[in-house]
C-alpha cells in the first residue's frame, strides 16, 4: 500500500503525457519525420513550418535550388507587418498531382490562421528523390525590389476640429457627413440570411460608416440585428461608395417581414493616400475547381500597406447587388509593385453575375 | 378698591392679548418683477420671525424684524420663474407668491444648420435665435431679430424675424455659388456670427481624356464641376475603369487641383469609363501596348 499510491500516481502521469503527445501530432511527427515518401517529406516540412521550425524546415528542402534561408523565412514568415507576420498555419492538407520514380508534386492547401479570420492558400510543391529520402524544391523567392526613390505625395489630408465643450449652449458644431445607402437586397444562403449592397458618402468631407440591419417578423417584432463588421469600407472619401454585407447566421427569409436599415456616419480624420489600383482584375477557376475573382494590387503611393482587404460587389444584368465578398492578402503592398490577391465566388453568383466591382481597405502600422 | 384693581388688571391683560391677535404676521411682495432687480418684501406684525424664500434656483432662510421692509437681493431673483415668500412667527405663517420675469434682452443663442449645404438647394439653411436676458432666461416677449447673410459671391442681405416666446428662426435656400457664408443673428448691440459652407452638388458633365506617357496610359479629367459650374472639391473620389484584354483595372483616385488623374497599364484595346459617385461619365477607347 505505502509503494502502491507513488506507483499509480507515476503510472497515470506517464499516461497523461502520453495521451498529450498524441493529441499535440506527436504521431503524425513522428510518421512524418522520415521522409521516406514524397508525402511524408511534405508533411514533415510543412509540420515544421506549423511549429516554426523555421531550422527544420529549411534543412528539408532541395539544396538544388538554392534558395536562401533568410529568403524561405521571409517567404514562408511574411515581411513588412503583412498578415502573414501576425498569422499561424493551423491546418494543412495534401494530394499528390503527379509522381514518379525521382520527382513528383503534391499539392498543399494551407489554411494560416489570423487575427481576422482564416486564410487560405493552395501552393504545388515539387519534391525530388535524395537518395533514400525526399526532399521538398521550394520555389525560389522572388520578391519585389523597391528602387531607393522618392515618390512625391500630395495628396489631400482631412483633419477634424471638435467642439469645446466649455462653449455655451448653441456654439457651433461642424455636422456628421451625409451617407445613403444606395442599395440594398436580402437573400438567403444555404445556412443564413444575407442583406448586402451599397453605401455612398455623399458629402464633401470624410466618413467612417458601419450599416446595421435589423430583420423584423410580420408582428413588428426583432428576430435579429446584426452589423456589417469588417464586411464594409468603414473610411468613405467623398463620393466614395462601397459594398457592405450584413449575415445573419441560422435565419431562414421566409421568417423575415422587413428589413430595418441603419446607416450610422461619423466624421473623421482621413487622408486621401494611398491610391491603390486595382488591375487586371478577372474571374476564372483556381487549381481546386473553385470560382476566384483574381487581381493585381498596385499601391501607387510611397508608402508600405502593411494589411489590405479586397472587398468585391457582384451584380447581375439588372444591376442589384447579388453577393459581396471579401478577403484579406497576407502580403504587404509595397510602393508601386504589383501583388496578386484572389477572392471566392459562389458557383450560383459566377454563373448569375454580370458586372462587378472591387475596392480596397487598407491598413498602414504606423510606426511608435 | 381691591376688587375694582383686579378687574381693570384683567381688562388691561385681556385688551393687551386682544390687540396681539389683532396684529398678525403678514408680507406684502410686488406681483412681478424683473430679472436680476432686487425690491423689498412689506412686513406687519411685532417682533422677530423667519423668512423664507423659495425660487427656481433659490431657496433661503434668515430672521427679520416684524414691521421692517424684507430687502431681495438681485442675486436672489436672478432666475426668472414663480417664486413663493413665506413669513413665520411662532405658529402664525403668511406667505404670498409673485412672478419674476426676464430682463431685458441681452443674449442670443444661434443655431445654424447644416454646417455644409450643396448649393441651389431650396429651405435647406435653418437658422434659429433663442432670445435670453443676461441671466440666461428666456425672454418670452417679442423681440426683433435681424439675420444679416453675407454670401461669398453675392451682394449682403438681411431679414428681420420677430421672436415669438423666445425663439426667432428663418428658412432659406442656398445659394447658387459654393463657397462659405456668414450669416450673424442680431440683437441690439448682441451679434452672434456662424459660417456655412455652400459646396458642389453632384458632379455634372464628368468627362475624362487620354495621355499618353511612357509608362502606359494616363487618364485625366476635365475639371470636375456641378450643373452650375461649381468645381468639386479635392479630395472628392473619382473612379476610373478599364477593361482589356488583361481583365478589368479599377483605379479610385481623389480631385486634385479640380482634375482626377490615374495611371493604367492597358493590353491591347481597351474601353475606360469613369464615374463620381452615383454620376457616370463618358466612355473612351484606348489602346496601349500589345
Amino acid at each position: 500500500m505505502r509503494r502502491g499510491l507513488p506507483l499509480l500516481l507515476t503510472v497515470v502521469s506517464l499516461l497523461l503525457v502520453a495521451i498529450a503527445w498524441v493529441q499535440a501530432g506527436g504521431f503524425r511527427r513522428h510518421e512524418i519525420s522520415s521522409a521516406a515518401t514524397p508525402e511524408e517529406a511534405v508533411q514533415a516540412f510543412m509540420a515544421d513550418v506549423q511549429a516554426h521550425n523555421w531550422d527544420g524546415a529549411y534543412a528539408r528542402l532541395d539544396p538544388s535550388n538554392d534558395v536562401e534561408k533568410a529568403a524561405f523565412i521571409r517567404d514562408i514568415a511574411g515581411s513588412d507587418g503583412s498578415l502573414r507576420t501576425y498569422a499561424a498555419l493551423q491546418s494543412f492538407d495534401t494530394w499528390p498531382l503527379h509522381a514518379d520514380e525521382n520527382s513528383a508534386v503534391l499539392r498543399v492547401r494551407l489554411k494560416w490562421s489570423t487575427a481576422v479570420g482564416s486564410l487560405d492558400d493552395v501552393r504545388d510543391l515539387p519534391v525530388r528523390r535524395d537518395g533514400s529520402i525526399w526532399r521538398v524544391v521550394w520555389p525560389k523567392p522572388n520578391f519585389p525590389a523597391v528602387p531607393p526613390q522618392v515618390v512625391p505625395v500630395n495628396y489631400l489630408r482631412w483633419d477634424v476640429v471638435g467642439r469645446d465643450n466649455d462653449q455655451a449652449w448653441g456654439a457651433q458644431g461642424v455636422d456628421p457627413p451625409q451617407v445613403r445607402i444606395t442599395s440594398m437586397n436580402a437573400v438567403e444562403r444555404p445556412d443564413r440570411v444575407v442583406v448586402m449592397g451599397e453605401i455612398e458618402n455623399e458629402d464633401t468631407v470624410p466618413a467612417y460608416v458601419n450599416v446595421n440591419a435589423t430583420l423584423l417578423r410580420a408582428d413588428g417584432s426583432v428576430i435579429d440585428q446584426e452589423g456589417s463588421f469588417d464586411l464594409i469600407s468603414h473610411t468613405l472619401l467623398p463620393k466614395q461608395v462601397s459594398p457592405y454585407r450584413i449575415d445573419f447566421p441560422g435565419i431562414r427569409i421566409a421568417a423575415v417581414k422587413s428589413v430595418r436599415m441603419d446607416a450610422r456616419p461619423l466624421l473623421v480624420p482621413a487622408s486621401a493616400d494611398p491610391v491603390i489600383t486595382v488591375a487586371s482584375q478577372v474571374v476564372e477557376k483556381d487549381g481546386l475547381g473553385r470560382n476566384v475573382l483574381r487581381g493585381d494590387l498596385i499601391n501607387q503611393s510611397g508608402e508600405t500597406v502593411n494589411i489590405s482587404q479586397v472587398l468585391s460587389t457582384f451584380y447581375d444584368a439588372a444591376g442589384k447587388v447579388i453577393w459581396v465578398s471579401a478577403g484579406y492578402v497576407d502580403q504587404a503592398l509595397l510602393p508601386q509593385v504589383s501583388t496578386p490577391f484572389a477572392l471566392d465566388v459562389p458557383d450560383d453568383i459566377a454563373s448569375r453575375m454580370k458586372n462587378y466591382h472591387v475596392v480596397v481597405n487598407h491598413y498602414v502600422r504606423t510606426s511608435s | 378698591m381691591m376688587r375694582t384693581l383686579s378687574l381693570r388688571l384683567v381688562a388691561f391683560v385681556a385688551l393687551g392679548w386682544a390687540w396681539t391677535a389683532s396684529v398678525a404676521v403678514t408680507l406684502h411682495a410686488p406681483a412681478t418683477a424683473p430679472a436680476g432687480q432686487g425690491f423689498t418684501i412689506q412686513t406687519e406684525g411685532l417682533g422677530d420671525a423667519l423668512f423664507y424664500l423659495l425660487g427656481p434656483s433659490t431657496a433661503s432662510k434668515r430672521t427679520v424684524h416684524l414691521g421692517n421692509d424684507i430687502s431681495i437681493g438681485s442675486e436672489m431673483v436672478s432666475s426668472a420663474g414663480r417664486y413663493e415668500a413665506i413669513l413665520c412667527s411662532g405658529e402664525d405663517c403668511a406667505h404670498t407668491t409673485f412672478e419674476i420675469t426676464a430682463a431685458e434682452p441681452a443674449r442670443l443663442s444661434f443655431f445654424l444648420h447644416p454646417s455644409r449645404v450643396p448649393v441651389s438647394a431650396p429651405d435647406a439653411i435653418d437658422a434659429t435665435a433663442f432670445v435670453f436676458d443676461r441671466y440666461y432666461n428666456p425672454v418670452l416677449t417679442p423681440a426683433k431679430v435681424e439675420f444679416q447673410i453675407v454670401p461669398r459671391a453675392t451682394a449682403t442681405f438681411s431679414r428681420i424675424v420677430p421672436s415669438e416666446r423666445g425663439v426667432a428662426w428663418m428658412r432659406m435656400a442656398s445659394s447658387g455659388k459654393e463657397g462659405p457664408v456668414r450669416i450673424t443673428a442680431k440683437l441690439g448691440e448682441v451679434s452672434v456670427p456662424r459660417v456655412i459652407q455652400q459646396v458642389a452638388a453632384e458632379a455634372c458633365g464628368l468627362r475624362v481624356k487620354e495621355i499618353p506617357g511612357k509608362n502606359g496610359v494616363t487618364l485625366e479629367t476635365d475639371p470636375v464641376r456641378d450643373c452650375g459650374g461649381n468645381p468639386l472639391p479635392d479630395g472628392t473620389i473619382v473612379s476610373f475603369t478599364n477593361i482589356d484584354s488583361a481583365g478589368k483595372t479599377t483605379v479610385d483616385a481623389p480631385i486634385k487641383r479640380g482634375v482626377a488623374r490615374a495611371q493604367l497599364t492597358v493590353r491591347g484595346s481597351g474601353r475606360v469609363s469613369v464615374a463620381c459617385g452615383v454620376v457616370l461619365g463618358n466612355e473612351l477607347s484606348i489602346t496601349g501596348s500589345m
